[in-house]
C-alpha cells in the first residue's frame, strides 16, 4: 500500500520525510529550496493569508504571453466557512482559472468528505482534488473501523497531515467544516504549509484579502441559520466584485444535525456593489429582434 | 554516512531528467520540436447522450505533420476521449487506460463507467505532475447516464455540460457559450459541435483540416470520421501529373544482385521433450 500511495507523488505516511531527517544528510540545494519556499510561503501567509495564484502567474508570465493556457489549473478563489448556532455554513465562488482564462465558470469547490464533513478547496485544483480523494478514502476506512460517523476534527487532521508532510509539493489551502454530535458545528482552517486552526469563522483563497475587514465588522456569535447564510453570500459577492480570480456563482452548503443542504445563488440574484452595472442584453439583440412597424395607410 | 544515491528508491516518478532538461534550456540548448496536437477538441451533453468533436491537424512546431490525424480515441465501447497536447502523450495515456478498462471489464463482468476512466486518467497524470502533457475531453454513456469531463495535464478534472480544450478552445467556447442550451436533439448537437470545431479550424493556427464527430448514446456509438471536410485541396491540375521515363536525369548506375542464402539441413535433431 505504501508503494502504491507513494507512487502518486504524495507521501501519506511521512516515512520518506522522517528517514530523510534521521540520516542527517540533506542536499544543501534541496534544503535551501525548501527553506526559501516555506519562508516565502509563511511570509505570504503572514502578510496576506491569500492564495493569489492567478496573480503570481500573471507576474511570471509578463515576459511571456498574457494567456497561458498551459498554466496549472488553479482555483484562484474565495472560500468562506462560518459557524452558527446549530451547525456551519460553507460558501465558495465558482471560478477555476488557467492563467488568465476561465477554464470552468461553474465549478463546485465545496467537496464532500463524509455525510457530515465538507471541505472548501482553494489553490491548485489538481492538488486539492487529490487530497480530497485521499481523505475521503481514509475517512471511509476510519468510519468502518470506528463504527460511527467520523468527527470533524479527525477529518481536518487527516487533511492537515497530508498537507504538512507534503508541503514542498502541494499548493492547497482548504477550509474543513462539518457537524458531529460531540462538538456540534466546527470550522477548521488548513492553509498553505499545513497549519490547523479551529476558528468560529474562516476565509481563504485570493478573494479573502478583501474580506478581513468586512468580517471583523459583520461577524457575531450565535447567529441564526438565515443570518449566517446571508453573511456568507454577501461576503462572497463582495469578494467576487473585487477579485479578478473569483467570480461566477455562489454555492453554499449548510451542515447541521438534520443533515446537509446545498444552495445555489446565480449571478443575477447577487447584490450589486459600488460601480457594478445592471446586466443588460446586448443592443444587437434588441436591434435585430425589433419587429418592423406594420405599414399603415 | 549514507549518500543520497544509495538510498533505496521509494517509488514514484523520478524527476532527475526534468531538472536536467531545465538546466539545458537555461544554457540555451533548443529542445527538438515534438509533435503536438495544437488543437480544438469539444464535447457536449445532449438529451440522449454526448457528442464529441475534434479537428484533424497535428503540428511539429510550425509544420503540419499530419493533415488528417485521429484525435478521438477509443476507451471503451461506450466511452471515447479527445486528446490535446503532445500527440505521443495523449495516445499513450488513452491506450493505457483503455487496456486497464478492458481488464476491469473482464474482472467485474460489467460495462465500464466514465468515472472509472476519469479516476484512472487523473491519478496517472497527477503522479507525473503535469509533465505528461495530455489535456483530454472524456465523454461517454453508462448505466448512470451521460457524462462529460475535462482532464488537465496536472491531474485536475471538471464535470461540465459542454467543454472545449486545446489551442482553439477559446474560439470553440465562444460558439458554445452563445448557442448551447439544455435538451438539444441529436442533430442540433452534431450541428453545434461541428460549428464549434470549424470556429477553431478557421480562427486558430494550431487547428485545421477536417472535423471528426463521435456521438455516444445508450447502447450505441457512432464515430463519424471526417464528418465535414471544409478544407479541400483546390488547385489540382486537371491534366494530371505524368512521370515519363527520361524526365529525371540519371547521374550514375550501380547494380548489386541479391544473393540468397538457403541452408538445407539433412536429418537434423529430433525435438525432445
Amino acid at each position: 500500500m505504501e508503494n502504491k500511495l507513494s507512487g502518486f507523488g504524495l507521501d501519506p505516511t511521512g516515512v520518506e520525510r522522517r528517514t530523510f531527517l534521521e540520516e542527517g544528510e540533506s542536499s544543501p540545494k534541496q534544503s535551501l529550496y525548501s527553506l526559501s519556499l516555506s519562508a516565502s510561503l509563511y511570509l505570504a501567509c503572514f502578510h496576506l493569508l491569500s492564495l493569489k495564484l492567478g496573480f503570481i502567474l500573471l507576474l511570471l508570465s509578463i515576459y511571456k504571453m498574457d494567456l497561458d493556457l498551459s498554466a496549472p489549473h488553479s482555483t484562484g478563489t474565495t472560500i468562506i466557512g462560518v459557524t452558527y448556532n446549530g451547525g456551519v455554513v460553507l460558501g465558495a465562488d465558482s471560478r477555476t482559472s488557467t492563467g488568465m482564462y476561465v477554464a470552468n465558470r461553474a465549478s463546485d469547490k465545496i467537496t464532500e468528505l463524509t455525510d457530515n464533513v465538507y471541505v472548501c478547496r482553494s489553490g491548485s485544483a489538481a492538488d486539492t482534488q487529490v487530497i480530497s480523494d485521499y481523505v475521503r478514502y481514509f475517512l471511509h476506512q476510519h468510519t468502518i473501523q470506528l463504527g460511527q460517523p467520523a468527527t470533524v476534527k479527525v477529518a481536518a487532521n487527516l487533511v492537515r497531515l497530508l498537507s504538512y508532510q507534503n508541503k514542498n509539493m502541494l499548493q492547497a489551502g482548504v477550509i474543513v467544516g462539518g457537524w458531529d454530535k460531540y462538538e456540534g458545528g466546527q470550522i477548521y482552517s488548513v492553509p498553505l504549509g499545513g497549519t490547523i486552526l479551529r476558528q468560529p469563522f474562516s476565509i481563504g483563497g485570493s478573494g479573502s484579502s478583501y474580506l478581513y475587514g468586512f468580517f471583523d465588522q459583520a461577524w457575531k456569535e450565535d447567529m441564526t441559520h438565515e443570518e449566517a447564510e446571508q453573511l456568507v453570500v454577501k461576503a462572497a459577492s463582495l469578494a467576487m466584485a473585487r477579485d479578478g480570480a473569483s467570480g461566477g456563482v455562489v454555492r453554499t452548503v449548510t451542515i447541521n444535525a438534520e443533515g446537509v443542504t446545498r444552495k445555489f445563488y446565480g449571478g443575477d440574484t447577487l447584490p450589486l456593489w459600488h460601480d457594478e452595472l445592471e446586466p443588460t442584453n446586448s443592443l444587437l439583440d434588441l436591434l435585430s429582434s425589433s419587429v418592423p412597424e406594420p405599414m399603415s395607410t | 554516512m549514507v549518500k543520497m544515491t544509495d538510498l533505496p528508491t521509494k517509488g514514484g516518478f523520478s524527476f532527475d531528467l526534468c531538472t536536467r532538461n531545465q538546466m539545458l534550456l537555461d544554457k540555451g540548448v533548443q529542445m527538438p520540436p515534438f509533435r503536438k496536437t495544437g488543437t480544438t477538441i469539444v464535447g457536449l451533453v445532449f438529451q440522449d447522450g454526448v457528442v464529441l468533436g475534434a479537428d484533424t491537424r497535428a503540428t511539429e512546431g510550425p509544420i503540419v505533420a499530419d493533415k488528417n490525424c485521429e484525435k478521438i480515441h477509443f476507451m471503451a465501447p461506450n466511452i471515447y476521449c479527445c486528446g490535446a497536447g503532445t500527440a505521443a502523450d495523449t495516445e499513450a495515456v488513452t491506450d493505457m487506460v483503455s487496456s486497464q478498462l478492458q481488464l476491469h471489464r473482464y474482472a467485474t463482468g460489467r460495462e465500464s463507467r466514465v468515472v472509472t476512466a476519469l479516476t484512472l486518467l487523473k491519478s496517472h497524470l497527477f503522479s507525473y505532475q503535469g509533465h505528461v502533457s495530455a489535456a483530454l475531453v472524456l465523454g461517454g454513456v453508462d448505466v448512470t447516464g451521460p457524462h462529460l469531463h475535462t482532464v488537465y495535464p496536472h491531474g485536475s478534472t471538471d464535470t461540465l455540460p459542454f467543454a472545449t480544450m486545446g489551442s482553439g478552445s477559446l474560439a470553440a467556447m465562444s460558439v458554445f457559450e452563445s448557442k448551447y442550451r439544455e435538451g438539444l436533439t441529436r442533430e442540433e448537437g452534431i450541428e453545434l459541435v461541428a460549428e464549434a470545431i470549424c470556429a477553431g479550424i478557421f480562427n486558430d493556427l494550431g487547428s485545421g483540416s477536417n472535423v471528426d464527430v463521435c456521438v455516444i448514446t445508450k447502447g450505441q456509438t457512432e464515430y463519424l470520421r471526417n464528418y465535414q471536410l471544409p478544407n479541400p485541396r483546390t488547385y489540382i491540375s486537371s491534366k494530371g501529373y505524368s512521370f515519363v521515363k527520361g524526365q529525371t536525369e540519371v547521374l550514375s548506375t550501380k547494380i548489386t544482385p541479391i544473393q540468397s542464402k538457403v541452408q538445407t539441413v539433412e536429418g537434423g535433431d529430433a525435438m525432445e521433450e
